[in-house]
């Protein structure tokens, strides 16, 4: 039987190098990809997770198993994405402005919109990446915490305590963020919404 | 039910993860407007827009990176586990700091060079050294001791004394 998160963690404090193995196995892809979907680069992405396990390390003496392990780890993510996005907010509003329209594969290359090609699988590939790419771009333009917030509910499937705990907020606040990203995802994405 | 408490309701109805009582009120309202009816469903095209979101996979060189930065933290100590390694330091230690307290205890003694003495002041039973003085003085096998060699240094004391 699988050990549990906080039993590897406090194996971890007992000094089982092993059971930290174990953790980053488990969280590695999670992280990674929920801190992409933060910053939206995959460099940045991998550096900020490999902090969150650097953290949890260091961390290890003092771990109390107060709460839920997912929620102790992704509350140092978030917080360590959200400083992040504050500290690059500049450069970011730079680039964006000078920024031609792209569309960012998830494999973390960037490619051009404007690519003329007439075969039809390459054609229909290019629509579906359009339409991954206005995807993401419409949870890129979400306020920072709303975006945490969507990615934390959806690809976490973390329950709304525990959403809220890494927030900082009360469930019923978290709920009323939610109904705000959904809100505007539903707008920016409405030509979608609208296909089905 | 209003639409605006249907705002904090909704996403937890769309996940499905309302109590049964709140999950009747709400289909209860709508059922009676068509607007929330439009949002829910509209809710859930968007959730199923984010399904289609590819996840993505660390690169090969993650873990790798993460263990040797873990490798590279240094080892946590306590506090008393800084004399672990040398028993012979926390003797020193230990004997400093008796030794510390121990001075520390004395009661005060006035050794001050500077004080200026009154010689009225002086009490004979303080002079033990003058008493020692008197009884080697008078101490008769002293007297067959050859009187001390006098130098040219003395001559000159002498000389001195008799101008």
């Amino acid at each position: 039987m699988a050990r549990s998160d906080v039993q590897l963690m406090l194996d971890v404090k007992a000094g089982d190098e092993q059971s930290f193995a174990l953790l980053l196995q488990r969280y590695r892809s999670p992280l990674v990809n929920f801190l992409y979907r933060m910053v939206r680069n995959r460099e940045q992405a991998e550096d900020l997770a490999q902090e969150v396990f650097i953290r949890v390390y260091r961390a290890r003496a003092d771990y109390v198993p107060s709460a839920k392990f997912t929620t102790w780890l992704f509350r140092i993510a978030t917080n360590l994405a959200l400083n992040s996005l504050r500290d690059t907010r500049h450069q970011r509003m730079e680039l964006s402005l000078d920024a031609p329209v792209k569309a960012d594969a998830e494999d973390g290359d960037e490619r051009t919109l404007d690519v003329a090609d007439k075969h039809p699988d390459i054609e229909q590939h290019l629509v579906e990446e359009a339409r991954k790419a206005m995807i993401r771009h419409a949870i890129e333009k979400l306020p920072e915490k709303q975006r945490a917030a969507v990615l934390l509910h959806k690809y976490q499937e973390l329950d709304y305590g525990e959403i809220a705990k890494i927030l900082s907020c009360s469930e019923s606040a978290l709920k009323s963020l939610l109904f705000r990203a959904y809100e505007t995802l539903r707008v920016e994405l409405a030509p979608l919404v609208a296909r089905g | 039910m209003s639409c605006s408490r249907m705002e904090k309701q909704m996403m937890p109805f769309v996940d499905g993860r309302l109590k049964i009582s709140e999950q009747r009120e709400v289909e209860a309202h709508l059922a009676a407007c068509a607007a929330c009816r439009l949002r829910v469903n509209e809710f859930r095209a968007v959730s199923g827009l984010l399904d289609e979101l590819p996840q993505i996979e660390p690169s090969g060189a993650f873990d790798a990176r993460v263990r040797a930065r873990v490798a590279a933290e240094p080892v946590k100590q306590n506090w008393w586990a800084v004399f672990a390694p040398s028993p012979r330091a926390a003797f020193a230690a230990s004997m400093l700091l008796l030794a510390t307290i121990w001075i520390g205890s004395r009661p005060p003694t006035d050794h001050s060079p500077n004080v200026a003495v009154n010689p009225a002041n002086i009490d004979p039973n303080d002079l033990p050294v003058l008493e020692n003085y008197d009884i080697l003085a008078n101490f008769e096998p002293l007297t067959d001791l050859p009187q001390p060699v006098q130098g040219d240094d003395s001559d000159a004391v002498d000389g001195n004394q008799s101008m």
